[in-house]
C-alpha cells in the first residue's frame, strides 16, 4: 500500500512530467521587424506561412511600422530586451547599428562567410565588418532609366537614350518652360531621390574618377573628374534646363516618382524598388533602360543596395537556432523567387541571377544585367555621408557655389566623417 | 483627533501625490536619464555604456551640422517669435473691436492650429512649389516675380518662419481675446475722458493689463514643446521629405539634428547631449524674456 505521501509524490512528479511534455511541445516564438511596405510585408506573411508548415515547433511573429518610426522603434526596444530577433536594416545603417549594439554577427556554423561569399552577388559583402557577416538579404536593387514611351512615340523619339548627350537631347524636346515656369521636365532631378549616388558611383566613374578607395576610408571625389562629373549633373538644370531638384514639389516621398506618373516628367533615375509603384501609378506605357553612359562604347557603372535581415543581441539559445533557421529560410532560392514575383526585387544569389528570362525581361532586365557593373557603396554613417552629396549638389545649382568649391566643401566633411568613425574603432 | 482643515489638507496632498508620482515617472525620470546619457556613449547594452564626461558637448561645438542648427534657431527665434505674437495681438485687437462675427474669425484663425502639422507641410510644399503652385500663380497674376521659396537657401528659412506664424497665430489670439475680454470697459471710457488717444489707451490702459497674457504668449511662442520655434521639428521634417533641413542645411533646426543623430545614427548619448544643451538654452532664454517683459500691474 502506498502512503498518502507517497500518492502525494507521485501525483506531484505525474504532474510535473506533463507540464514539461507540454513545454517541450509549445513552439518557440521568435519576433520578425520590418518597416510597412505592403508588397514586402505581404511577401514576409506568405514565408512566414510557408515555414511554419515546414517547422511547426516555430512560431514567427511579423511586425511592421511606417518607414519613419521604424528606426525609433528598434532604438528603443532593443535595449530594453523587447522587439525583434531578427531586423530587416538598410546595408548603409549597418556601421552605426553595429557599432551601438544593435546586432550580432551571424553564427559561421548557419553561414559561412565563405558559402556566402560563392553563393550571393558580390555586393552583399557589404554585410560584412571586422571579418563577420551582419547580416543577408533576400534581394538587392540597382538603378535604372523610366521613361515614358507615350511621350517618346508623340514627340517622334524612337528608343530610349544610350548615351547621357542623348538623354539630354530627348530631354530638351520634351521639356516644357511657359513663361520662366517649368511645366513639364525631360527629366527628373532628384539629388536627394537616387542621384546622390548616381553622382558618386556612376558619373564620377564614368568621367574617369574614383570616388573612394578600395576600403571606402578615404574620399577620391575631389580631383577634376569628379568635379566634371558634378558639373555635368548640375549642368542638367543650370545650363540644358530640362529639369530642377525638387520638381514637382519636395514635401512627400518619392516627389520625382509621383510627377513621373503624373506624366509631369518624362524620364526619372529610380531604383528596381520604384517598379511596383510605377505599375500602379502610370496611366501611359512607360519602358525601363539601362543607365546612359558618356559615349556609346564607354564604362557603365551603376549603383546596388540592399535590405538585409540581421540578427539582434534579443536572440540567444533555442530562439537564436530559431531565428538563424528562418533566415536561412527567408534567404533561401525559394523565398527568392517568391520575392520577385511579389516584390520585384531581383535576387541576391547567383544561380538565380543569370537566367535569360530575367535578363531580357523588358522591365527587370535593365536593372539585372547592371548588377555585374554595380557598386554598393560602404557607409559608415549613411545619413550623413547621403547628406553631404545632396548638399554639393545643391550647393551648385540652388547657392551659385562652384562645382570644384562645392565638391571640395563635401570632400572635406564626408572625410572627417570617416576619418571619426574608423578611428573611433 | 485631526482638526477638519487638517484633514482636508491631507485630502489634498493624496490627491496630488498620485499625478505627481505619474508626472515624476513619466518626465522628471527621463529628464534626469537624458542628463545621465549625454555623458556616456551609447550603447544597447547598459552593460557597455562607457562614461566619457564633457566629450559629447566638447564635440557638439566642433560639429558644423550643429552649429549651422544653433544659427538658424536664431533667426527662426528673431523672425517667428515677434511674427507670431505681435500679428497675434494686432488681429485680436481688430477681432475684439468688431461689434459682430468675432467668434467666426476667431474660428478660422484658429483653425491652423488644430489642423495636424504634418497635413500642414504636405499642402504648403504644393502650394509653394515654384513652378506648379498656387502661390506663384496668384504672385504672377498681380504682377509680382515668382519665388522658389522651399527650394532656395536664401528664402527657406523665412517661408518656414512664415507657415510656423500662420499655423500658429490664432492660438495667440485666443489668448489675446480672452485677456482683452477682462478689461473692465470702465478704464476706457475714463482714459477717454481724460482726453487719452487711441494710441494712449492701448499704451497706458491695455498693454499693462494683458501684461501676464503677453509675457505667455511669448514663452510659448519661445519655448514651449507644442509650438515653441526652439523647438521646431515636425514641419521642418515633413516640408522637404527627402532632404528634410534643407536645402544645404537652412532651415534645420536642433531638434531635427538631434532626432537625427539619435535615430538615423543611433548614438542616443550625443543626442542627449544636444537635449541637455537645447535644455538650458530654453530655460535661459524664457529667463530672460520673463525678466524683461513681466511687470507688475499696479
Amino acid at each position: 500500500m502506498l502512503s498518502k505521501l507517497g500518492i502525494k509524490i507521485l501525483g506531484l512528479c505525474f504532474g510535473l512530467t506533463l507540464i514539461g511534455l507540454n513545454l517541450s511541445a509549445r513552439p518557440i516564438t521568435i519576433v520578425y521587424w520590418q518597416y510597412e511596405f505592403a508588397t514586402k510585408v505581404r511577401a514576409i506573411d506568405e514565408l512566414i506561412k510557408r515555414f511554419e508548415a515546414e517547422n511547426p515547433d516555430i512560431k514567427v511573429i511579423h511586425e511592421t511600422f511606417p518607414y519613419a518610426a521604424f528606426a525609433e522603434k528598434v532604438a528603443a526596444a532593443v535595449p530594453a530586451g523587447v522587439g525583434p530577433h531578427i531586423v530587416n536594416l538598410y546595408y548603409g545603417w549597418l556601421p552605426a547599428w553595429q557599432r551601438a549594439g544593435y546586432l550580432q554577427p551571424l553564427p559561421e556554423e548557419w553561414f559561412p562567410a565563405q558559402e556566402i561569399e560563392s553563393e550571393f552577388a558580390p555586393l552583399v559583402r557589404a554585410a560584412k565588418m571586422n571579418g563577420q557577416y551582419w547580416g543577408l538579404p533576400t534581394a538587392v536593387r540597382t538603378l535604372a532609366l523610366f521613361y515614358n514611351i507615350d511621350l517618346f512615340e508623340q514627340n517622334g523619339i524612337a528608343k530610349p537614350p544610350e548615351t547621357w548627350d542623348e538623354l539630354i537631347d530627348i530631354a530638351k524636346k520634351l521639356t516644357i518652360w511657359q513663361d520662366g515656369t517649368l511645366v513639364r521636365a525631360g527629366f527628373g532631378m532628384a539629388p536627394d531621390g537616387q542621384d546622390h549616388h548616381l553622382v558618386r558611383e556612376v558619373l564620377i566613374r564614368q568621367f574617369g574618377g574614383t570616388p573612394y578607395s578600395e576600403d571606402y576610408r578615404q574620399v577620391l571625389y575631389n580631383t577634376p573628374e569628379g568635379v566634371r562629373a558634378l558639373k555635368f549633373y548640375t549642368d542638367l538644370a543650370l545650363v540644358h534646363k530640362i529639369g530642377e531638384p525638387d520638381f514637382p514639389f519636395p514635401g512627400v516621398a518619392g516627389y520625382y516618382r509621383e510627377g513621373f506618373n503624373a506624366g509631369l516628367i518624362a524620364m526619372i533615375v529610380d531604383g528596381s524598388f520604384a517598379i511596383g509603384t510605377i505599375q500602379r501609378g502610370a496611366r501611359f506605357r512607360w519602358g525601363v533602360a539601362e543607365l546612359p553612359r558618356l559615349t556609346p562604347d564607354g564604362e557603365r557603372h551603376n549603383f546596388a543596395s540592399f535590405w538585409m535581415h540581421a540578427l539582434t543581441p534579443r536572440a540567444q539559445g533555442a530562439e537564436l537556432e530559431a531565428a538563424c533557421k528562418f533566415l536561412k529560410f527567408i534567404t533561401s532560392p525559394e523565398a527568392m523567387e517568391l520575392w520577385l514575383q511579389m516584390v520585384g526585387e531581383l535576387p541576391a544569389r547567383l544561380s538565380l541571377l543569370n537566367r535569360p528570362e530575367l535578363l531580357d525581361d523588358p522591365i527587370y532586365g535593365p536593372f539585372m544585367r547592371a548588377l555585374p557593373y554595380s557598386h554598393a557603396t560602404f557607409f559608415v554613417d549613411e545619413a550623413r555621408q547621403r547628406q553631404i552629396m545632396i548638399d554639393a549638389i545643391l550647393r551648385v545649382i540652388r547657392a551659385g557655389v562652384s562645382p570644384e568649391a562645392s565638391l571640395a566643401t563635401a570632400a572635406a566633411e564626408e572625410q572627417a566623417v570617416l576619418d571619426a568613425f574608423w578611428g573611433k574603432r | 483627533m485631526l482638526s477638519l482643515s487638517r484633514r482636508r489638507a491631507l485630502w489634498a496632498y493624496a490627491f496630488i501625490f498620485l499625478p505627481l508620482l505619474l508626472f515624476a515617472f513619466f518626465r522628471v525620470y527621463p529628464l534626469f536619464q537624458a542628463f545621465h546619457l549625454a555623458f556616456g556613449r551609447w550603447h544597447a547594452d547598459p552593460g557597455q555604456r562607457t562614461f566619457v564626461g564633457l566629450d559629447n558637448f566638447r564635440r557638439l561645438f566642433g560639429d558644423p551640422r550643429f552649429l549651422q542648427a544653433l544659427r538658424n534657431m536664431g533667426l527662426y527665434m528673431v523672425l517667428a517669435v515677434p511674427g507670431q505674437v505681435i500679428l497675434g495681438l494686432a488681429l485680436a485687437l481688430v477681432l475684439n473691436a468688431l461689434p459682430r462675427g468675432r467668434g467666426f474669425f476667431r474660428a478660422i484663425y484658429f483653425l491652423p492650429y488644430i489642423t495636424p502639422a504634418v497635413a500642414i507641410s504636405w499642402a504648403w510644399s504644393f502650394m509653394l512649389s515654384p513652378h506648379l503652385g498656387v502661390v506663384n500663380r496668384v504672385l504672377r497674376w498681380i504682377g509680382l516675380p515668382a519665388q522658389s521659396f522651399l527650394t532656395s537657401p536664401a528664402q527657406a528659412l523665412p517661408t518656414v518662419a512664415a507657415i510656423v506664424v500662420w499655423q500658429f497665430i490664432g492660438f495667440h489670439i485666443v489668448l489675446f481675446l480672452a485677456a482683452l475680454a477682462n478689461i473692465p470697459k470702465e478704464l476706457y471710457e475714463a482714459a477717454r475722458i481724460d482726453g487719452a488717444s487711441a494710441w494712449a489707451s492701448f499704451r497706458y490702459v491695455t498693454l499693462p493689463l494683458i501684461n501676464p497674457t503677453l509675457v505667455l504668449s511669448i514663452v510659448m511662442a519661445t519655448g514651449s514643446p507644442t509650438i515653441g520655434i526652439l523647438q521646431l521639428f515636425t514641419q521642418v521634417l515633413n516640408l522637404r521629405f527627402y532632404d528634410p533641413g534643407g536645402p544645404v542645411g537652412s532651415t534645420a533646426t536642433i531638434v531635427l539634428y538631434m532626432y537625427q543623430v539619435g535615430f538615423k545614427r543611433f548614438e542616443l548619448g550625443y543626442a542627449s547631449a544636444i537635449a541637455v544643451l537645447l535644455f538650458i538654452i530654453i530655460a535661459v532664454i524664457t529667463l530672460i524674456q520673463y525678466k524683461l517683459t513681466a511687470r507688475r500691474i499696479d
